[in-house]
């Protein structure tokens, strides 16, 4: 019998038993659904971690003081003032490849302009701060070197500052804000960023020479951070080399002796965490996936019923001329079909129900081609392998007991 | 005289049942020439259907010859049996075994459907043409359920005839019809049979058998009558009853 005929003898037994077809199909659709579900909910989100981190500088280096122990007890990040002026300087002058290093100290103050206040850290940095975090300038201008050797009071803001202090629409550059008591000047606007993957505001910020911190705001001469910035991203790792001698030599640590400052590249960062959410959507997927076996046995188990039942209609068949040949492909494309269009409209399914998560968890909507492909193929041997022992059965049957069979 | 359509030759069928054998052929010689009606008649166990269903090809005798259209069975495969049962005959059974939810048209196209040398346009003017034959073309959307016995039992005839077999069985084909029915079914098989169809009749009801042509009776699986018969004619018999009923 030619393939035509076999589909269209397959299709039609379908459709005469529409009920059992669907309920049939149902265990497939849910088995692929979930698992395209869960792909691409994971490669969703793991593109989005990849696009947050890489939005924040993908060739970015953060210079840390390391926890200390003391007595097994963490006594805080803060608690060391391992990095000073002659780390940034020598950092500065030493390296090949470090494209740009800003420190950092932090100071959580009250905002207030005319009637409006508002919360925030007010973070000290050098100049080189903007091109290593990746923000620009919506108006204004950003602070220089000559404002840093002078302590002056002068700042640059983000976009949320300016709605909270500025409600009335104005101009917000050469405005003066009170930090507490200290009155600043405001040069600059940053463009605005938007959120990040965890959800925090990126907009919500203050930039001051970090001299102005150091010396009117905290009385301090460490800093609590310092930003780098490799030449390149493939560099970063050379950069990070780089620092560590400076700062172990800087600090006097001697070979063996543990490093008193942590470095984390952007790289790092990208790595660890895609791996993290690369085991998340196997683990996902793998879960899922036991929804599509349990799906594939419901397949061979209505076949196998159904075998059973159409003991008669074999007998038929056999009686009118059909090969065993045909009577075994009858079924095994019946269950093929089944599987086929269980997993087409499970992949359907899938991609609406992966739509959906991405709206409501704010995340790209991946559709990864490799999970559908994937998905089908598995489909098309889940048709095979559960319809075979029953189809098997079917064309070994003898054509007169199965006639007689009641 | 015409040509012959079946030929059996000493023809024998042994089961095994556990360490018995049960000879339900002890062998059976006789020839079917082309165009002949014959009745297969005799007790329950006597070896009828085992008969019918060797003549059908879908049994193979334990010992013995059966030649059918000039070709032997004796070597066949089971594909090839397959299709010759396909090509050369035509299967009317006790219980119509019309498939359920599937119109008479598409029950009557199923045969063509194993037989590659019909193309696909030509199945379904193919199949319309046997309903008519049986008179059906009013009832060819309908589906099995929604027809009488009498009618299942003709669409059951038309799947027989589609192939244009060289012969048509039939295993006590009016077994489950009344007596009226029967008599319609048998006036067919008499239509049927001057258009030229040679026919096997297995039946156990001796009205039955006086429509046909040719009696052969089988006793433990041997013949023991094989003769003409003086045939009746079934529109008549049906006709006498119909007036009696209006009595
Ligand atoms: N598959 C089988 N296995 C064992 N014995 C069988 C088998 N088929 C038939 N027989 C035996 O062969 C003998 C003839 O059976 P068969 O069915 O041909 O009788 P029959 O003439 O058709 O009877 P009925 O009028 O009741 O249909 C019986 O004794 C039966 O028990
Ligand atoms: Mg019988």
């Amino acid at each position: 019998m030619n393939i035509g005929n076999l589909v269209k003898i397959a299709i039609s037994s379908l459709f005469r038993n529409k009920m059992r077809t669907a309920l049939t199909m149902l265990g497939i659709i849910i088995g692929i659904a979930s698992v395209i579900a869960m792909v691409s909910i994971g490669q969703a989100s793991t593109q989005s971690v990849k696009s947050e981190l890489s939005s924040m500088g993908s060739n970015m280096i953060m210079i840390m003081p390391a926890r200390q122990h003391r007595g097994g007890v963490d006594m805080g990040m803060s608690s060391s003032k391992s990095l000073d002026d002659k780390d940034l300087a020598s950092i500065q002058k030493n390296t090949r490849y470090v494209a740009a290093v800003s420190p950092m100290v932090s100071s959580a103050k009250q905002l207030i302009y005319g009637n409006n206040n508002h919360s925030c850290s007010v973070n000290g940095v050098s100049d080189a701060y903007l091109e290593i975090r990746k923000y620009e300038l919506a108006d204004g201008v950003m602070f220089t070197e000559e404002d840093v050797k002078r302590y002056n009071k002068v700042c640059v803001i983000g976009q949320t500052v300016v709605k909270e202090l500025f409600t009335n629409g104005e101009n917000p550059i050469g405005k003066s804000i009170r930090f507490g008591s200290i009155p600043m000047t405001v040069i600059g606007v940053l463009a605005s960023k938007g959120q990040n993957g965890m959800g925090e505001d990126q907009d919500d910020i203050v930039l001051a020479p970090y001299t102005t911190i150091q010396k009117r705001f905290l009385g301090i001469n460490y800093f609590n951070m310092l930003f780098a910035s490799a030449t390149s991203e493939e560099e970063s790792e050379l950069a990070a080399t780089e620092i560590t001698y400076i700062l172990r030599s800087n600090h006097g640590i001697k070979q063996g002796a543990t490093d008193d400052f942590d470095i984390r590249t952007q790289e790092e960062l990208v790595s660890t965490i895609s791996s993290v959410t690369g085991l998340m959507t196997t683990l996902l997927a793998a879960i899922a996936s036991i929804s599509l076996v349990v799906g594939g046995i419901g397949i061979m188990n209505i076949m196998y019923v159904t075998v059973t039942e159409r003991t008669k209609e074999i007998g038929l068949r056999m009686a009118i001329g059909a090969h065993n040949r045909d009577i075994k492909l009858q079924f095994l494309c019946e269950s093929v079909i089944l599987s086929l269009i269980g997993g087409i409209i499970g992949i359907i399914f899938g991609l609406i129900i992966s739509y959906v998560a991405s709206k409501l968890l704010k995340m790209p909507f991946v559709v990864s081609q490799m999970a559908i492909v994937l998905s089908f193929v598995v489909c098309a041997l889940t048709g095979i392998f559960f319809g075979w022992y029953p189809a098997k059965k079917a064309a070994n049957m003898d054509p007169i007991s199965a006639l007689r069979y009641e | 005289m015409g040509k012959d359509i079946l030929k059996v030759e000493r023809l024998e069928r042994v089961f095994r049942v556990g360490s018995e054998d049960v000879h339900a052929l002890r062998g059976v010689s006789f020839t079917i020439q082309e165009g002949e009606f014959v009745s297969i008649m005799g007790t329950s166990g006597s070896g009828k259907s085992t008969l019918l269903n060797i003549l059908g090809c879908l049994d193979t005798p334990t010992a013995g010859d059966y030649i059918i259209d000039g070709v032997s069975i004796r070597n066949l495969s089971k594909n090839e049996l397959s299709t010759l049962r396909n090509r050369k005959i035509g299967f009317v059974f006790q219980n119509y075994n019309l498939l359920a939810r599937t119109t008479a048209l598409e029950n009557v196209e199923l045969p063509l459907f194993y037989n590659n040398t019909v193309p696909a346009k030509e199945r379904k003017e193919r199949a319309a043409a046997a309903l008519k034959l049986v008179g059906l073309e009013k009832r060819m959307e309908h589906m099995p359920n929604q027809l009488s016995g009498g009618q299942q039992q003709r669409v059951a005839i038309a799947r027989a005839l589609v192939n244009d077999p060289v012969i048509l069985l039939a295993d006590e084909a009016t077994g489950n019809l009344d007596t009226r029915t029967s008599y319609e079914i048998m006036s067919l098989f008499q239509d049927l049979h001057e258009q030229g169809k040679t026919i096997a009749f297995v039946t156990h009801e001796p009205d039955i058998a006086t429509f046909t042509t040719r009696k052969i009776k089988l006793r433990d699986g041997q013949i023991i009558e094989d003769a003409p018969i003086n045939t009746q004619s079934a529109a008549e018999a049906l006709a006498a009853i119909n007036l009696q009923k209006e009595d």
